[in-house]
């Protein structure tokens, strides 16, 4: 049933309010005028639902809010409102973000634009309520567009990115922003409030013109094709992830000039990277305690930096190749780990490697895995990366290693 | 030059989907096992995408058998093989052309025969009545029949009445290099302890009927129906395919390739009970200004549904697909022409259009229904 939705106070200016990431990414389905959301809890991504439901029975929002019977039902409830033409809204964590993962896979082939949220938390067992990114990363090669936030604010804006670019019609491909459990989704922090004016102005109505599932456009929508059709149907897959490098780049640029946030680039946040000779790259909210340490390690003189990735599908290769290239070494931190990969790293390592491979003069790339589990990554944690990154420079192969920290023996 | 291949060969069983599955199967492996016998080797496998099948639509398998594994390598890995040194069609009707599911067209039985290939068909009728139902040969070939009707039962079942065994006789008759009688019989042999089964084998042996073939012999009046398969810049994007618009029917997919009988309807006797159009299990009836069911032949699977529901006692009839040329829907030619229509009607059903004149019973001799589940009298019953 509809509800009647109050005119909001002070419409027309922008407010700031004290929210958690959660309660950031309700108020922007709120922005967004979304049109079906569904919910099944499983802590963290169930901040959302209790801020969303906090909204509708509040009179500001208008949405249909659908609780299924288990994370499955969830995303295939908003996958076919999605091919009915409705803007929809979808999230989980952890093992219930896997219980989904059928109707996760189908919905970026059928190449429905659902907007998602990834609360990161450790995979069941054992348990932890903690973030990991293992979750989100998991759909890294189904076609889903990947962001990852580091602040409230940036989970609000990214999630309005994420409908502005997934709808766009070169894209038309789900997106799942990542955020991490207790130290965004739960952590209130200030956030500005965009005007819906602004807002409208930013994302356009959803249309999926003639592929709108509707008695009077006759479609078939997903039928059996074998091997037949197959490779076609991944190829015109790959080539609208192909083009939302630039969708997201013309959507920045806008968001930028509309709302004066989003920093220089798109896809990437260099923090102290002017002069750096060693960095760390990483994405989330470990940049932050990684902030903290590279401040204090400039104080004696250390000349370090941050690279934090806010994209890692589609991966920024040409950007990520440019600014790493500058230093003499990176430490990647992964906040994830890859059984039996390559080295025995993390997920990100291995992309960065693989990304940096054809460069004539590479930087040695080193691997860290830090913070499963939620751990937090302690300050003297901070400075034995950087001091393990420094130590590796100028040694390609000292990178051949992934290095645990913070665990006990 | 030859087109025989001295290191392998390779055959396919072109079946009614379901009805035949079993029964193609057993040719298929038996055909592997017997040419183990002299130290062959071999690998039997069904089309994959056929499966899951549909009652009546063309389904393949195929056994190729090789003088060692590294020969068989090539033939390994595939769906399909493009050329055959033999095709079996356990069914005279798919002679008029094989259509499996969407996309693929109607192609020619003999299509991936090899040039003075064989195929090897079961059938009551003469070489040359079901040649007169043949594509165009573009190569030469052999005509093979088999003697026997289409042996028909169901998924779960198999009629056991020797089609297997009369095939693989032919089939040494024809490929002796390959697959020898002696061995065809021992294994039959062993597998089912009956001379009578053996006996069949050499039935099948003896009494195939070779008819050579020459390029250009066959029927030019079948339909072409052949599609260029979209690439991924003209593919609708999400997966999307056009449905069909109410009243539409599906371009790239007929289905009259599926029928070994079809319904002919005696419009005189109709009572417009709607039954036939309500049974079917194809949108395959149209309803005339008259209030007639008209089955639109290019939609007909002949599942025999509509025979079976009618109340009236002969007025839809299920006749042998083989004795037509056409397609063509018929309520018009009994509007404009009664009398010649119904000449028809009795020519190809023989039942009289009449219902004061009595028929003679068992007026088709030799075919079954195609649908089992639709035909009480079968013994293999229905299956899904």
């Amino acid at each position: 049933m509809a509800v009647q939705v109050k005119e909001r106070e002070h419409q027309d200016v922008e407010t700031e309010q004290l929210m958690s990431g959660c309660e950031a990414i309700a108020e922007a389905i709120r922005l967004a005028d979304v049109d079906v959301m569904a919910a099944y809890p499983i802590r963290p991504y169930d901040g959302v639902m209790q801020a969303a439901a906090k909204l509708i029975a509040n009179g500001k929002m208008d949405v249909e809010y659908i609780v299924a019977d288990g994370e499955h039902s969830q995303f295939e409830i908003v996958k076919h409102a999605c091919a009915v033409g409705s803007r929809v809204f979808v999230g989980s964590s952890g093992v219930g973000w896997f219980y989904a993962f059928e109707a996760i896979a189908v919905t970026a082939g059928l190449r429905l634009p659902v907007v998602a949220i990834c609360g990161n938390r450790a995979l069941d067992d054992p348990g932890a309520f903690g973030t990991e990114h293992n979750d989100s990363l998991a759909v890294r090669d189904l076609g889903w567009l990947l962001p990852w936030a580091e602040t409230a604010q940036e989970a609000m804006d990214l999630a309005l990115m994420a409908w502005r670019v997934g709808e766009d019609k070169r894209v038309s491909l789900p997106v799942a922003i990542g955020l991490d459990g207790a130290f965004l989704t739960h952590s209130q922090q200030i956030v500005k409030i965009p005007t819906q004016a602004a807002v409208n102005k930013f994302l356009p109505k959803f249309d999926l013109g003639d592929r709108l599932l509707h008695p009077d456009n006759p479609i078939t929508i997903a039928p059996q094709v074998d091997q037949d059709w197959l490779m076609e149907i991944r190829m015109q897959n790959d080539q609208a992830m192909r083009k939302a490098h630039d969708v997201i780049s013309e959507a920045h640029a806008h968001f930028k000039e509309l709302f004066g946030r989003g920093g220089d680039s798109p896809f990437l946040d260099e923090y102290m990277t002017d002069d750096a000779e060693y960095v760390v790259f990483g994405q989330g909210t470990l940049a932050l305690p990684m902030k903290v340490a590279i401040r204090r390690l400039r104080k004696e003189g250390h000349k370090v930096g941050l690279v934090r990735l806010k994209w890692f599908r589609p991966f920024p290769t040409q950007e990520i190749v440019k600014s790493l290239s500058r230093f003499k070494a990176v430490g990647v931190i992964d906040r994830d780990y890859s059984f039996g990969s390559p080295y025995y790293g993390g997920v990100l390592y291995n992309e960065v490697r693989s990304a940096l491979y054809s460069l004539d003069k590479r930087p040695t790339i080193v691997g860290f895995i830090a913070g499963l589990g939620g751990r937090e990554i302690e300050q003297p944690m901070a400075t034995d990366i950087f001091e393990k990154t420094k130590a590796a420079a100028g040694d390609i192969k000292s990178g051949d290693t992934c290095h645990w920290i913070g665990v006990r023996s | 030059m030859s087109d025989v291949k001295e290191t392998s060969i390779t055959v396919e069983v072109v079946y009614r989907g379901i009805f035949q599955k079993t029964l193609a199967q057993r040719i298929c492996r038996s055909i592997v096992l017997a040419a183990r016998k002299r130290g062959h080797t071999g690998t039997a496998f069904a089309r994959y995408g056929d499966s899951p099948e549909r009652n009546g639509v063309p389904a393949k398998q195929f056994a190729v058998v090789a003088i060692n594994n590294l020969e068989l390598e090539a033939s390994m890995a595939k769906y399909e093989p493009a050329v055959v040194d033999v095709t079996i069609a356990v069914d005279d009707t798919l002679v008029k052309g094989v259509e499996s599911w969407a996309w693929y067209g109607r192609q020619p039985i003999w299509k991936p025969i090899r040039k003075d290939g064989f195929l090897l068909v079961t059938s009551t009728n003469t070489p040359d009545e079901v040649l007169a139902q043949t594509d165009t040969a573009l190569r030469p070939y052999t005509l093979v029949i088999v003697p026997g009707g289409a042996s028909f039962a169901g998924l779960w079942v198999f009629k056991d009445d020797h089609t297997d065994y009369r095939c693989l006789g032919a089939l040494a008759k024809v490929s002796p290099d390959w697959v020898r009688l002696e061995d065809v019989k021992a294994l039959i042999k062993e597998q089912t302890k009956d001379d009578g089964a053996v006996q069949s084998a050499q039935y099948g042996y003896d009494g195939a009927k070779l008819r050579p073939v020459k390029a250009g012999e066959g029927t030019s009046g079948h339909e072409v129906l052949q599609f260029e398969k979209p690439g991924w810049t003209t593919m609708r994007p999400g997966i999307i395919v056009n449905a069909r618009k109410p009243g539409e029917r599906n371009p790239q997919y007929k289905k009259y390739g599926a029928r070994t009988l079809r319904p002919v309807v005696n419009f005189d006797t109709c009572i417009k009970c709607t039954m036939c159009w309500l049974d079917r299990p194809d949108e395959c009836f149209e309803v005339t200004p008259e209030g007639h069911y008209e089955v639109v032949y290019q939609a007909c699977i002949g599942c025999g549904i509509c025979a079976q529901v009618c109340p009236v006692k002969d007025c839809i009839v299920m006749v042998d697909e083989l004795k037509f040329e056409d397609h063509e829907d018929k309520w018009q030619f009994w509007k404009k022409d009664h009398d010649g229509y119904n000449k028809w009607f009795e020519t190809k059903s023989g039942v009289s259009a009449n219902p004061q004149v009595r028929t003679p019973p068992a007026r088709q001799e030799g075919s079954g229904n195609a649908n089992p589940s639709a035909n009480p009298t079968s013994a293999s019953g229905g299956d899904d």
